[in-house]
C-alpha cells in the first residue's frame, strides 16, 4: 500500500494495446499494482476490462506494450507461466469442468504433479481457513454458481500467489459469505498478495480497495481513491454520464393474486440436489417478490418448477391467474403468460452456438407470433430480435452472430430484454443483473419496476440483497429448500435476511415470535 | 467335465470375435475421451488390416505387422486430426469420408492379395498352464494380441482416471474453453487423442487379418468400426464396461453361428440380426439412466473449438 516513489510495483502494465477486428479492445493502457494493494478495475461491460486481466493471465497476448512483474520486465505467454511467477485468477465466466470432481478441477488448474489425496487435505484445510465450504468429492455439475465460485478461489489460493486477479467475485456471495472473503481479501494484502478486483459493486469497492483505475471504451479514463469518491461519481466517471437510481413508486398489494405457490414439495432427482419442501408464497399484480437465499439451497429447483422444466404432481401447486399449471410443461406456461431467466445464461437462458435471432425465436415463437403456418418467420424474428438489442442497448455487431459472442452482460440484457418483451404476466428472474454493470442494472431494474406497474407480477430470486432492497415490495428467504415467510420490505433488515439465509427455519409461529421481539 | 469340453472353442472363437471389438472401441473411446468423434474407425480398421497383411507377406514378422498396422492406423488418423482439428472441419462428415477413404484405399493397397493365405498367429502355450482342462487353453492358451488387448484396457482405465495427463485429457473433452483459459494445449492433446486412437482401431483391424481369418478380402471389417463406436456409447465411455460389451456383443455373435448351425428353426436372418438388436437395446437401456450418461461422457464431443479469447 505503500505508494512512495521508491518501492517498485508488483505488476507494472505500459501501453498495453490489444486491437481485435474491429474493435480496439485495450488502447495503451497503464497499470501500477503496489505489493499488498487491493486495486479496483473499474469500467462497464465491454470497457476492456476482460481483454485486459486476461492479457496478465497469460491468455491473450498483447499486441504492444510491456509488463514488469517486481521491477524486471517478462512476457506472460500462457497461463502456465503466469501461475508460475505467483498470479492467480479467478474468472467470471468459470473456468470450470462440470462432469469431474471438486479435487479434479482444482489439480487442473495447478501447475506440476500433486498428491489427490494430499491436495484433498490442502483444499478441506484452506477452505476451512478462509471460510470457503467445500466438498472434495462432490460433482462440480451438481454444484451452484456460488460453490462453484468457491472452488476456482480455492484453487487459486492453494498456489500462495502474489498476485490475485478476481473477476467479480462477490456477484454470487451473501452479504455474511461477502464479509467474509473481504477479511480473506485483507488478510491477504496484510500478507503482501496484491490483489486486482473487478466488480461494479461499488460500496464493495469504496470498502475495500486502496486504489481504482477506470476504464471506458478500452481507454485508461484516470485513476483514482476509491474511499475519497462516492458510488455515485465513480459509476459516473465509469459509464461518462449521470446516473438515475429506479424509481420506485410504494406500491399497496391490492392487485389481484397472479401466480399462487402453494404446499409446493418436490424431491430433487440430481444427485446432489436440494429437496424443495412445502413451499408457499403468492404473488400479485404490480408485485415484485423478492427471494434471497445462499447459492445451493434450493433456488435451481425452485425456478425449474416454476418454469415447468420439473412438473409437479400436484396440479394445484402452481396456480396462474387462477388456472392450475403445476402439471404443464415450460411451453405451455409460457403460452398463458409466464416467462423466465434462469440463472445460467449460457446453455440455460441461451443456445449458445445460435444466433441471437434464432435464440430470441426459441423462447418468443409463441407469444410473438413468429410462426407462419408452421414455418419460421424471419422477418418478424429478426425484427423481433432488433426490438431486443435496441430496446435493451446489447453492444452486438449484429443479430446474426452466436449468443456466445456476447459478454456476460451484453448476454443477460438480451435474455431479460427477450423475455420482458414478450409482455409476460408473470416473470421469474434468476440473479437479473448477475455480472451486469451499474448503468444496465440501473435500466434493468427500471424495466423490471415498470413491467410490475403495468401489472404483471415479478419474482426475482438473487443473492444481491442491494438488489432485492432495490426492487422489491417483499422478500422471503430459500434455506435448505423452504421458504420463509414472507415480509414487507419495510419489516425486515439486512441483518435478519442474513440470520434466515443461515437456514434457521422460520415457520409462521417462529414469525410471529420474531415480530414481538 | 467332459460334458463342457464343446464350449472350450465356443468360448476360443467369442474371445478372437471380441479382440477387434476391445482394440478398436478403446482406441475411439480415448479419442472421444479429448472430445474428438472420429466415425472413422472402420476405415482405418480396414487400413490397419491390409497393412499388417501385406507386411506380413512381406517380412514374415508379426511383431512388424502390427506396428505397421498400428502406425496406418495412425496416419489415417492424422489425416482426420489435420483436417477436422487445425482445419476445423465438420467431424461427421470427416468421419464417414474417413471411412469411406479407408475402404478404397485399403480394397487398392490389398489387390494383388486377395486370397493369399499367411499363418495365423501362432497361440501361446504357456508349459504345464495351458493343458490344463477346460479353462487351461481358455486362459493361457491365446495369442499375444488377446492378453494385449486386457493390459490396454488396464492401461486405459489407469491413464484416465489415476494419471495427471489422463485428467488433462478428459478436461479437454469435457470442456475445450475452460482448458485453454487454464492453459492446456486443447488442440495438440487432442492429436495426441485422435492417433492413439487410430493405432488402436489399426490393431483392431490387424487382428482379423492376421488371427480371426489369416487373408485378406476386400471390406472385411464388415461393420465391426460402427459395432466399435456404438459399444463406447454402450459402455458410457468406461473402458471396463467396453471389455464386457465387446465380449457380450462377440458371445451374441459366436451364439447365433452355432444356433444356425444346430439348424434352429428361426430363419437366418433373424438370428443374424441379433448381434445388432442387442446392441441396440443395451443401448437404450443404458441411456435412459442421464445421470450417469452426465458423469462420464465428454462435453464437448464432436465440438469445433475456436482457440480465441
Amino acid at each position: 500500500m505503500n505508494d512512495s516513489e521508491g518501492a517498485t510495483p508488483q505488476l507494472e502494465l505500459r501501453g498495453i494495446t490489444k486491437a481485435y477486428p474491429g474493435c480496439l479492445a485495450n488502447d495503451h493502457i497503464d497499470l501500477k499494482i503496489m505489493p499488498g494493494e487491493i486495486h479496483a478495475l473499474l469500467g462497464e461491460n465491454g470497457a476492456g476490462k476482460s481483454t485486459l486481466v486476461k492479457i496478465i493471465y497469460g491468455v491473450l497476448e498483447a499486441d504492444e506494450g510491456e509488463i514488469f512483474w517486481a521491477g524486471n520486465s517478462v512476457t506472460i505467454p500462457n497461463p502456465h507461466s503466469a501461475r508460475k511467477i505467483g498470479i492467480g485468477m479467478v474468472f467470471q465466466h468459470f473456468s470450470l469442468f462440470e462432469a469431474m470432481t471438486v479435487t479434479e478441477n482444482i489439480a487442473l488448474g495447478m501447475s506440476g504433479r500433486q498428491d489427490m489425496k494430499a491436495l484433498e487435505r490442502d483444499i478441506i484445510e484452506i477452505s476451512n481457513s478462509y471460510g470457503l465450504p467445500l466438498e472434495p468429492n462432490r460433482q462440480v455439475y451438481t454444484l451452484s454458481v456460488g460453490e462453484k465460485q468457491r472452488i476456482e478461489i480455492v484453487r487459486c489460493l492453494l498456489q500462495n500467489p502474489k498476485l490475485l486477479i478476481m473477476d467479480e467475485p462477490t456477484s454470487v456471495l451473501t452479504p455474511q459469505e461477502a464479509d467474509k472473503m473481504f477479511e480473506t481479501l485483507r488478510r491477504l494484502s496484510h500478507e503482501g498478495v496484491s490483489i486486482l478486483y473487478i466488480s461494479h459493486k461499488l460500496d464493495e469497492i469504496k470498502a475495500l480497495c486502496h486504489k481504482a483505475t477506470i476504464l471506458r471504451g478500452g481507454k485508461y479514463i484516470s485513476e483514482c481513491d476509491p474511499t475519497k469518491e462516492t458510488a455515485k461519481s465513480l459509476a459516473e466517471m465509469m459509464i461518462g454520464t449521470d446516473l438515475h437510481a429506479p424509481e420506485h413508486h410504494e406500491k399497496p398489494d391490492s392487485g389481484p393474486v397472479r401466480l399462487k405457490v402453494s404446499n409446493l414439495s418436490i424431491n430433487a432427482d440430481a444427485e446432489f440436489g436440494v429437496d424443495l419442501n412445502a413451499i408457499n408464497f403468492e404473488v400479485r399484480s404490480g408485485e415484485i417478490f423478492g427471494i434471497a437465499g445462499v447459492a445451493g439451497n434450493g433456488q435451481i429447483e425452485l425456478l425449474s418448477a416454476l418454469s415447468g422444466e420439473t412438473t409437479c404432481s400436484d396440479a394445484e401447486a402452481i396456480t396462474l391467474d387462477g388456472e392450475h399449471i403445476g402439471r404443464l410443461g415450460p411451453n405451455p406456461r409460457r403460452d398463458l403468460g409466464l416467462a423466465f431467466v434462469p440463472e445460467d445464461r449460457l446453455g440455460h437462458g441461451s443456445v449458445p452456438e445460435m444466433m441471437l435471432t434464432e435464440n430470441a425465436f426459441l423462447s418468443g415463437y409463441s407469444r410473438m407470433a413468429l410462426l407462419n403456418s408452421g414455418f419460421i418467420n424471419n422477418g418478424s424474428t429478426a425484427e423481433y430480435a432488433k426490438e431486443i438489442v435496441g430496446k435493451f442497448d446489447v453492444r452486438t455487431p449484429g443479430i446474426y452472430h452466436t449468443a456466445s459472442s456476447l459478454s456476460g452482460g451484453n448476454l443477460q440484457k438480451f435474455i431479460v430484454g427477450r423475455e420482458v418483451l414478450q409482455k409476460p404476466d408473470v416473470i421469474i428472474i434468476a440473479h437479473p443483473t448477475w455480472g451486469v454493470d451499474a448503468g444496465a442494472a440501473a435500466f434493468i431494474h427500471q424495466t423490471l419496476i415498470d413491467l410490475a406497474e403495468a401489472g404483471a407480477a415479478i419474482v426475482v430470486i438473487s443473492q444481491d440483497l442491494d438488489e432485492l432492497f432495490a426492487i422489491s415490495n417483499r422478500i422471503a428467504v430459500i434455506a435448505e429448500g423452504r421458504l420463509s415467510v414472507a415480509r414487507n420490505l419495510n419489516e425486515i433488515s439486512v441483518e435478519e435476511i442474513g440470520v434466515l439465509m443461515g437456514g434457521t427455519h422460520e415457520t409462521a409461529e417462529k414469525a410471529e415470535a420474531l415480530n414481538a421481539i | 467335465m467332459s460334458g463342457f469340453d464343446w464350449l472350450v472353442p465356443v468360448f476360443l472363437t467369442v474371445i478372437t470375435a471380441a479382440t477387434p471389438l476391445v482394440f478398436a472401441a478403446l482406441g475411439e473411446l480415448v479419442t472421444e475421451k479429448s472430445g474428438v468423434l472420429n466415425l472413422g474407425v472402420e476405415g482405418m480398421m480396414l487400413v490397419g488390416a491390409v497393412s499388417g497383411f501385406i507386411t506380413v507377406l512381406a517380412t514374415g514378422n508379426y511383431f512388424l505387422a502390427v506396428g505397421a498396422a498400428a502406425l496406418a492406423g495412425a496416419i489415417m488418423a492424422f489425416l482426420f486430426g489435420i483436417l477436422t482439428l487445425s482445419l476445423m472441419a465438420n467431424q461427421v462428415a470427416t468421419g464417414l469420408a474417413l471411412t469411406l477413404f479407408g475402404v478404397g484405399l485399403s480394397a487398392l493397397m490389398g489387390q494383388d492379395f486377395v486370397g493369399e493365405p499367411v499363418a495365423a498367429l501362432t497361440k501361446l502355450n504357456i508349459a504345464g498352464l495351458s493343458d490344463i482342462p477346460f479353462i487351461g487353453p481358455i486362459l493361457f492358451g491365446q495369442d499375444a494380441l488377446v492378453y494385449f488387448s486386457f493390459i490396454m484396457v488396464a492401461v486405459v482405465s489407469w491413464f484416465l482416471y489415476k494419471t495427471k495427463a489422463g485428467l488433462v485429457l478428459r478436461a479437454v473433452g469435457d470442456s475445450h474453453n475452460a482448458a485453454h483459459s487454464i492453459g492446456y494445449p486443447v488442440i495438440a492433446i487432442r492429436y495426441m487423442a485422435v492417433m492413439f486412437g487410430g493405432a488402436m482401431s489399426g490393431i483392431g483391424g490387424a487382428y482379423l487379418s492376421l488371427a480371426y481369418t489369416p487373408m485378406w478380402a476386400e471390406n472385411m471389417t464388415a461393420g465391426r468400426g460402427w459395432i466399435a463406436l456404438a459399444l463406447i456409447v454402450f459402455a458410457t465411455w468406461k473402458p471396463g464396461l467396453v471389455l464386457v460389451g465387446a465380449y457380450m456383443f462377440g458371445g451374441i455373435t459366436i451364439l447365433q453361428l452355432h444356433a444356425q448351425a444346430a439348424g434352429l428353426n428361426v430363419p437366418s436372418q433373424v438370428l443374424s440380426m441379433l448381434p445388432y438388436l442387442a446392441t441396440i437395446i443395451v443401448l437404450v437401456l443404458i441411456s435412459k439412466d442421464e445421470s450417469r450418461i452426465r458423469k462420464h461422457a465428454p462435453a464437448c464431443i464432436g465440438k469445433i473449438f475456436h482457440p480465441a479469447a
